[in-house]
């Protein structure tokens, strides 16, 4: 149980897959400037994650290794292909919002990186558990940058307006920098800091 | 011919791939730890962008877009869903094919290139310009020009970032920013002056 309980829980902190194995950064800095288009990206990452890592794991024993690139490439182009019909029937709008980073899911080095480094050695629960965990793991760290993005960039969290910014009549003079490219990258630089302060054997 | 220009300096400075839309950053910040690593990684990645965009560009046109297949007797049939899956095979495989040409044709460039071709199927910073090719409609001349672009900006983001690090292997950095998170930063700063460029205006 303990291991199941470790693949689940491990991603989130102590090998969180954006803050220290440094993958799939690529989605978590664009589609973080508002919280509502993080949460779906955290979600199709979690479904692709863990069913790619699921039914890899199955076929593990028949794939033959001189072109398991190539399968992997197949499952996880799959789910994401269904990923992106699902937004695009029943959430237009936001699929036009994240445009062509769903469709990057298939480079998510997290995706390809479990599959490759766990799924290809351990059982279906396991690896499903896994690719969950690292999932959420990506998710933590995208929600946390989208929370402050939004929060300071527009006043805003989930479109509601919490700080009434001043162009509105209110208080709250918007930080512009934060809906911009560069932020993302401070902002993530910044949790790394403060993730390695606190658990100090992660430092370099 | 101002046309293509402006494709090719917008690519490169304005929308530069790496700066500004974030892709292929695993890489972008895995191999630029030295400035010689970095240049055989751009090169790299400019081949591979000159020849697979324009070559799914055609796969696009010719037999995914709604009505592409009009030629063999579907007018109304419309695969772009496949987009996806087509797109990645595609990489992979002229990816593959360069590596074994390169092997059998010019060994040297083989061996010091060698290590990042297989890495360069899985960086986002192709498959990215090959849905912005799409999205942006190109035909086969602008996305062969949009290819050359895209590849020039990653190769120049890479070696300015690794020209940085370099220098920066001298200085006292905070124990806990030390190696990764460091780099995050100098990477936002890099991305707020090509902002800069953002200005410009090709007429």
């Amino acid at each position: 149980m303990s291991k199941a309980k470790d693949a689940l829980l491990d991603p989130l902190f102590n090998n969180n897959p954006i803050a220290l194995q440094i993958l799939g950064i690529c989605s978590a800095l664009a589609v973080t400037n508002k919280l509502s288009t993080a949460l779906t990206m955290t979600i199709a990452v979690v479904f692709v994650t863990a069913f790619s890592n699921a039914s890899i794991s199955a076929i593990r024993n028949h794939i033959p290794n001189s072109i398991r690139i190539i399968v992997q490439m197949t499952i996880i182009a799959t789910l994401v292909i269904i990923i992106d019909q699902m937004l695009k029937a029943f959430a237009y709008e936001m699929s036009k919002a994240l445009s062509v980073y769903v469709g990057l899911i298939i480079t998510n080095c997290i995706v390809m990186g479990r599959a490759e480094a766990f799924a290809m050695k351990n059982s279906v629960k396991l690896s499903f558990l896994d690719g969950i965990g690292n999932g959420l793991g990506y998710g933590i760290v995208l929600l946390a940058v989208g929370f402050v993005r939004e929060l300071f960039g527009s006043g805003k969290l989930f479109g509601l307006t919490i700080l009434s910014p001043v162009n509105n009549g209110g208080w709250y003079v918007t930080n512009g920098l934060m809906l911009l490219a560069p932020s993302a990258f401070f902002l993530i630089g910044f949790i790394i800091w403060g993730l390695r302060t606190w658990k100090p054997e992660l430092q370099e | 011919m101002s046309h293509y220009f402006t494709i090719f300096f917008e690519s490169v400075f304005i929308d530069n791939i790496a700066l500004t839309f974030f892709l292929g950053m695993c890489t972008f910040i895995a191999v630029s730890k030295k400035v010689d690593t970095a240049l055989m990684l751009g090169a790299a990645v400019i081949a591979v962008e000159v020849i697979t965009v324009p070559v799914n560009n055609l796969l696009y046109t010719f037999l995914l877009k709604k009505g592409a297949l009009a030629w063999a007797g579907y007018p109304n049939l419309d695969l772009s869903f496949l987009g996806l899956i087509c797109y990645i095979g595609v990489i992979a495989a002229i990816v593959q094919i360069l590596e074994m040409a390169l092997d059998k044709y010019f060994p040297a460039l083989y061996n010091a290139l060698g290590i990042f071709l297989p890495l360069i199927t899985v960086n986002c910073a192709i498959l990215g310009a090959v849905l912005f090719m799409v999205n942006k409609d190109f035909n086969f001349a602008e996305s062969t020009v949009y290819g050359a672009g895209v590849g020039v900006g990653f190769a120049l983001a890479i070696s300015l970032l690794a020209g940085i690090r370099e220098k920066l292997t001298y200085s006292d950095v905070p124990k806990g920013v030390r190696g990764v998170g460091i780099t995050f930063i100098i990477v936002g700063l890099m991305a707020m002056s090509f902002m800069a460029f953002s200005g410009l205006k090709f007429t």
